[in-house]
């Protein structure tokens, strides 16, 4: 099994099987939901992980997008008239043209100033989610309809773990083709050097750019399928403190790594659930988790164990 | 006009607590190049341990003190128990190394203390002055007069003693300092240990006006970062100057545009002023070196 996922449709078929043999192991309704939200977390961390770890460009202020995505399928069907998937592709559209017009400034910052702008970037975002009441319900969040799609409504926590089940493998399908395109590459040799990449003749603004964009793409769908599987959205979920769960995600599973992604969306979001045992502990234990993890396996979870893995059988 | 002045007053205000908050960003980062994320929790544990100290029947200035105390030994631990361990990370590790570090300092501090509101009084009354029409809360003058202070013993802490040159030169060439027999990890500990007594100070200041709870340090770690960048990493004096310049500019822009998006125009004139000059209002041009 391990060596199957060294390759792409390896990869894949791993992840299949699990997300199909795993509900025979759950007693209860609630293991269903826990899961979807990995699947869901995932999701945004892969699409985070094509920025951060193929094309080395940090952003703090993803949630943002990931907001901006929940918002549509909450304010459409509603407000709009539109209906919930139309609303989602709309949120896409929004998310990616709003990359696309605050990524070509932003992307020319580097290190330090690059995190600001995007961390400024997602708390203004979440300020006119949380101020522009009328249309978002405020600080209080706002009830989402259900999806319904030719008369059949989407509801319960078995049919969403499938819907979000199935969002992940398509989402993780896409990433890991990326890999061999020649975005792909130009991706990888802007992470390795970007003066390198821009010498031999790599548009480097276009494709931080373009990973930008793709970024804020996954983090919209996310959002929209977490939105209409909760039925309920609020500000938290375009908030700093989302973007930082984004980012640790994919620091802690491994930059760069789609199965890293996986991995740690899944450790930050069971940690809680396993966590609430000792509720008012809960932000001190993560915290620490989080100090711990980064000090011991500072390359993140999953490449660590592979070279555990490789270096053992050599 | 009074108006004019109110604003100018109160963003000041503010604005100095910013400017605390960046400082000690400042000082960290050009000691170690870490971005430390838990700063905002200092200014936190500055207002709350002297909330709690002082309920327990201690006068203000000792429970002050025992604040300040409580904020450096803390930012010592940060250093010894999250950050040095943790040497050679690349700098997002280590900014969230530092972020569930402020999350740890958050979920400690509501259990230690609650998660109530709580308020410090004034130091020397809540009569406000009238000064050209505007009515000054005294504590202003604390606040304002307090970073004053600040300011001036870190820079001739910096300038004119030994140990001070010594964080100078760390910060100017890690490596060459090392060369010349300064033991860098005393001075990076020192920092930490500073910029926590800095954060301290300011929470301390400031509580009478603004309240403080367990969570005020995510959003003033993040201004504080922004008043940092605006005045161009890793320069003092431009920490200063921004932190000023983004309370100014919240309290301006409260009073005259919009007071719901006031947290919004900090952000809003960070991100104009990084695409108008990315290396910050007073940052040196960098030339990459290949």
């Amino acid at each position: 099994m391990l060596a199957a996922l060294r390759h792409r449709y390896g990869i894949l078929l791993v992840l299949a099987i699990v997300i199909a043999v795993l509900p025979l192991a759950f007693p209860s309704s609630y293991y269903f939901r826990v899961a979807s939200l990995v699947w869901v977390s995932a999701f945004a961390a892969i699409g985070l992980n094509i920025l951060m770890g193929k094309a080395g460009q940090v952003s703090l202020g993803h949630a943002g997008f990931f907001g901006i995505g929940a918002y549509a399928v909450a304010i459409g069907p509603t407000h709009l008239g539109v209906p919930s998937l139309a609303a989602a592709l709309l949120g896409c559209v929004l998310s990616a043209l709003l990359a696309f017009l605050v990524g070509r400034p932003i992307l020319r910052l580097k290190g330090h100033y690059l995190a600001i702008a995007t961390l400024g970037f997602g708390v203004l975002v979440a300020l006119v989610i949380t101020t522009e009441s009328r249309w978002t319900g405020g600080p209080d969040g706002i009830s989402v309809m259900k999806l319904t799609l030719f008369g059949w409504r989407a509801s319960g926590s078995d049919t969403w773990y499938w819907i979000t089940g199935g969002l992940l493998l398509a989402g993780t399908w896409v990433a890991l083709n990326l890999d061999d395109t020649p975005t792909g590459r130009a991706f990888r040799a802007l992470h390795d050097s970007e003066i390198a990449a821009r010498v031999t003749g790599v548009n480097v603004n276009r494709f931080k750019l373009q990973a930008f964009v793709v970024a804020a793409v996954y983090a919209s769908l996310a959002g929209s399928a977490l939105a209409l599987m909760n039925g309920f959205v609020n500000p938290d979920q375009a908030g700093f403190l989302h973007s930082i769960e984004l980012v640790t995600m994919v620091v802690l599973g491994g930059l760069g790594s789609v199965v890293g992604s996986i991995v740690g969306a899944a450790v930050l979001i069971m940690l809680p659930q396993v966590l609430t045992v000792f509720q008012e502990y809960e932000n001190l234990m993560l915290g620490f988790i989080i100090i711990v993890s980064m000090i011991f396996m500072r390359e993140g979870i999953v490449p660590v164990l592979s070279k555990f893995m490789t270096g053992r059988r050599a | 006009m009074p108006e004019f002045f109110q604003f100018l007053v109160s963003g000041l205000t503010i604005g100095a607590v910013y400017a605390l908050v960046a400082l000690g960003f400042t000082l960290v980062y050009n000691a170690s190049d870490v971005v430390n994320f838990a700063q905002g929790e200092f200014v936190m544990l500055g207002g709350m341990v002297t909330v709690f100290v002082h309920a327990a029947g201690v006068p203000l200035p000792f429970a002050a003190l025992v604040a300040v105390i409580v904020s450096v030994v803390l930012g010592l631990l940060l250093y010894w128990l999250a950050i040095a361990p943790a040497r050679g990370a690349s700098a997002v590790s280590l900014i969230i190394i530092t972020i569930g570090a402020s999350i740890l300092l958050r979920g400690a501090a509501q259990i230690v203390f609650d998660k109530q509101f709580h308020k410090l009084p004034s130091f020397s009354g809540d009569t406000p002055v009238q000064i050209l029409g505007a009515a000054v809360q005294p504590q202003s003058f604390w606040v304002i007069g307090g970073t004053a202070v600040m300011v001036l013993l870190l820079y001739v802490f910096l300038e004119r003693t030994l140990l001070g040159k010594a964080v100078l030169a760390t910060s100017a060439n890690r490596f060459a300092a090392r060369l010349v027999g300064i033991n860098t990890t005393t001075i990076m500990a020192l920092a930490f240990g500073g910029s926590a007594a800095i954060g301290g100070v300011a929470g301390i200041l400031i509580t009478p006006i603004t309240l403080t709870s367990y969570d005020v340090g995510t959003l003033l770690a993040l201004k504080g970062f922004a008043a940092a960048m605006l005045g161009g990493m890793g320069n003092p004096l431009g920490a200063v100057a921004g932190g000023l310049l983004l309370g100014l500019l919240e309290a301006f822009g409260a009073g005259y545009i919009s007071s719901t998006y006031k947290d919004a125009f900090a952000f809003i004139v960070i991100l104009s002023a990084l695409f108008a000059a990315p290396q910050g209002l007073f940052g040196r041009r960098t030339i990459e070196r290949v």
